[in-house]
């Protein structure tokens, strides 16, 4: 199964004289959740639209075991588009079958899959009804079910977690870990960071069409370096500023938080804390996957920023 | 972990076109506007040779003229008429001179120039009215070959059935002028709908353009279909059986068939213009802009064709706007059904529409791959015309 990759290749597109992609590379290993994270128009819904073949990179190659994807393959593919979009005037039922159809399920596997999709997802109560009369949490989960109607070997999801409510997201959660447990390569962007943290095996930071941090969720937390947070009550604003081997990142609820550098002197930092008057709190952390991210893509925010339509 | 079996299958291309176009078929033909349509127009075909009917006087007495010579001949004439329940009045005139100034004047509905073994021969001011027709033929000698029964010889020329002819013309021309405005919007529409939801990228992400695009042009055009066939069965049917129509029934149905093969070619190609005009904009407000010069040329056929044809068959601007491939799918048909238009000239046209058709082809495909998936503002034609 360790050939079952889902492997981006150095992708290219333009858009007139904006650069959309620029050499945007990274894999998704079969069994795997890849999280795909960047600001608007970093590039990731353009990665996807070329993954299932709606856009036409410029440059660059998508490849599944190894071979180009073809629109054979794509079929395969389970795809939830950034712009949700069904016939709103068809029933949820039809419109189902239907797509599972398109992707290649004959009549009856496409109405058992339809049937298993709306019962596990919670609207087979709504199968008789036209979309459009569904709530927008049911709409959602009937799009989450077009995605997984024709029991795709891959799931292409842009921003699936965006308009859920809580209980959604749960059940968008366990379906992901489901088919990412079946041996299927799952690939997500989302801006919610703390759900892309503990859903994701593996997560890719974009910034301006290409990939700048792409690891394991513990690697990029470690990689972003240790972290102070000090909880001094009666220290004035700016107490920590020129300490050596030190910047400020911020105040957390009334706590300073500190990146240190390597090396630099943590009892320093408690000693200056201290002389401002009582330390409640002085912990070290790991930067959170936010902080990191933040760090990355603002690194150079001038050149991004695009749009990504 | 095992992966899952994945049985599905890929799609061949004439499978991806069928399921598009059963869906459209199945959505079209449930709609509540297409029930309406098809209730409205077969309730006018149907009503419209009754209305015809009643509006026609009953069968007024006719006039026949004959020479002296012929007096007992006229007298079997006015019998045998009494016998078929037609009213038959038999003026006896000196000569033949007489009798032809007679049919001008529209004194006399037919004057008998010669009767016997030859047929029956008869000068007629415009055409022999049928019932007359059947009147000289149980009359005349029986031993004349079949197709010399009643010759009719007309002082003005004129086609015995134009009445009918122009009624049958008119019934195509308005038929295809409703059909392909109403399909060529529901095509245009259709596109619009799924661009404005969204659903074309999920379509897309399985199927290809082209074949996106076929299936709703097949299945739309299955509509037109039904929507001009049971309106014209309803008409000619209710025609004939109530003997309206005496044009026959293989020259009717020949009628019917080219406006159907008209249908045809005249669909396929504004299902391509309306399908690019729709693939431009992202929103059904922005449709109307868009359709305008589509249905322009649309509207001008029906107009020059309705307001010219019916009293001057040999329009030279009709003959010439029946050669343009936007207009002749109303036109042609039209002059066909007149009897004006000689095979070759139908058959021409047909030609230069479909390659008209075939050029459409090319480029509505091209602004449709590359519109389709554009939201926001209308794509410019010229950006729309790029080559992917």
């Amino acid at each position: 199964m360790s050939d079952r990759r889902l492997e981006v290749d150095a992708l290219s597109k333009r858009y007139g004289d904006t650069v959309a992609l620029d050499g945007m590379t990274f894999d998704v290993r079969a069994g795997e959740i890849f999280g795909f994270v960047g600001s608007n128009g970093a590039g990731k819904t353009t990665t996807m639209r070329i993954i299932l073949g709606v856009l036409a990179a410029d440059g660059g190659e998508v490849r599944w075991t190894g071979v180009p994807v073809s629109q054979e393959t794509r079929s395969r593919i389970g795809y939830m588009p950034e712009e949700r979009g069904l016939y709103p005037r068809m029933k949820v039922g039809e419109q189902l079958t239907y797509l599972a159809r398109l992707h290649g399920l004959g009549a009856e596997r496409a109405a058992a899959a339809v049937r298993e999709w709306t019962e596990r997802l919670g609207v087979q109560a709504r199968i008789g009804d036209e979309v459009q009369k569904l709530s927008l949490g049911n709409q959602q989960r009937v799009q989450l079910a077009a995605a997984l109607v024709h029991d795709p070997e891959i799931l292409v999801l842009d921003e699936p977690f965006s308009g859920l409510d809580p209980v959604a997201v749960d059940v968008m959660s366990q379906v992901l870990r489901e088919k990412a447990a079946e041996g299927i390569p799952v690939i997500f962007s989302s801006h919610q960071l703390d759900l892309v943290e503990r859903l994701c095996d593996r997560v890719g930071i974009v910034r301006a069409g290409t990939m700048v941090a792409c690891d394991t969720v513990d690697e990029l937390r470690a990689s972003g370096g240790e972290e102070l947070l000090v909880h001094a009550p009666d220290a004035g604003e700016g107490w920590a500023v020129g300490l050596p081997g030190v910047t400020v990142r911020g105040v957390e609820n009334g706590r300073t938080v500190l990146a240190l550098d390597e090396g630099a002197d943590d009892q320093a930092v408690l000693a200056a804390a201290l002389a401002t008057g009582p330390v409640r709190e002085f912990a070290r952390r790991r930067s959170t996957l936010t902080e990191l991210f933040r760090h990355v893509v603002s690194a150079d925010a001038t050149t991004s920023g695009e749009n990504e339509k | 972990m095992s992966t899952t079996n994945h049985q599905s299958t890929h799609l061949s291309n004439v499978e991806a076109v069928k399921l598009v176009a059963s869906r459209e078929l199945s959505v079209r033909l449930r709609s509540k506007a297409f029930l309406i349509i098809l209730g409205l127009t077969a309730v006018i075909f149907a009503a419209l040779p009754i209305v015809l009917k009643l509006a026609s006087p009953g069968t007024p007495t006719q006039h026949v003229a004959v020479v002296q010579a012929d007096a007992a001949y006229g007298q079997t004439l006015e019998d045998v008429a009494g016998k078929l329940h037609q009213k038959v009045s038999i003026t006896v005139v000196p000569d033949a001179a007489a009798g032809t100034a007679a049919v001008r004047d529209g004194k006399a509905d037919a004057f008998v120039t010669a009767h016997g073994a030859d047929g029956t021969q008869v000068t007629v001011k415009k055409s022999l009215p049928d019932s007359l027709n059947t009147l000289f033929a149980v009359v005349g000698d029986a031993t004349a070959a079949p197709s010399q029964h009643v010759q009719a010889t007309p002082l003005e020329k004129s086609d015995p059935q134009q009445g009918q002819k122009i009624a049958i013309a008119i019934a195509a021309g308005l038929l295809m002028y409703m059909i392909l405005m109403t399909v060529g919007q529901m095509v245009a529409q259709g596109v619009v709908e799924e661009k404005s939801s969204r659903v074309v990228e999920l379509l897309l992400a399985t199927i290809k353009p082209w074949q996106l695009l076929a299936g709703k042009v097949i299945g739309v055009g299955v509509v037109g279909v039904i929507q001009l066939i049971v309106p014209a069965v309803i008409g000619l049917g209710i025609s004939m059986a109530d003997g309206q129509l005496s044009v026959s029934l293989s020259a009717s149905v020949g009628s019917f068939a080219w406006t159907l093969v008209w249908f045809l070619a005249g669909f396929w190609l504004y299902a391509m213009i309306f399908a690019s005009a729709g693939a431009m904009v992202s929103r059904q407000e922005d449709l109307g802009g868009v359709m305008a010069p589509i249905i322009m040329p649309l509207v001008a056929g029906w107009v020059v064709a309705i307001s010219v044809l019916p009293s001057d068959p040999h329009s030279s601007l009709a003959e010439v706007l029946s050669f343009v491939p936007l207009t002749a799918p109303e036109i042609m048909p039209m002059r066909w059904a007149l009897g004006v238009a000689p095979l070759w000239q139908v058959l021409a046209s047909l030609a230069v529409t479909l390659a008209f058709g075939v050029v459409m082809l090319r480029f509505a495909g091209r602004i449709y791959r590359n519109s389709v998936l554009r939201s926001g503002a209308r794509v410019p034609l010229r950006e729309a015309l790029k080559a992917a």
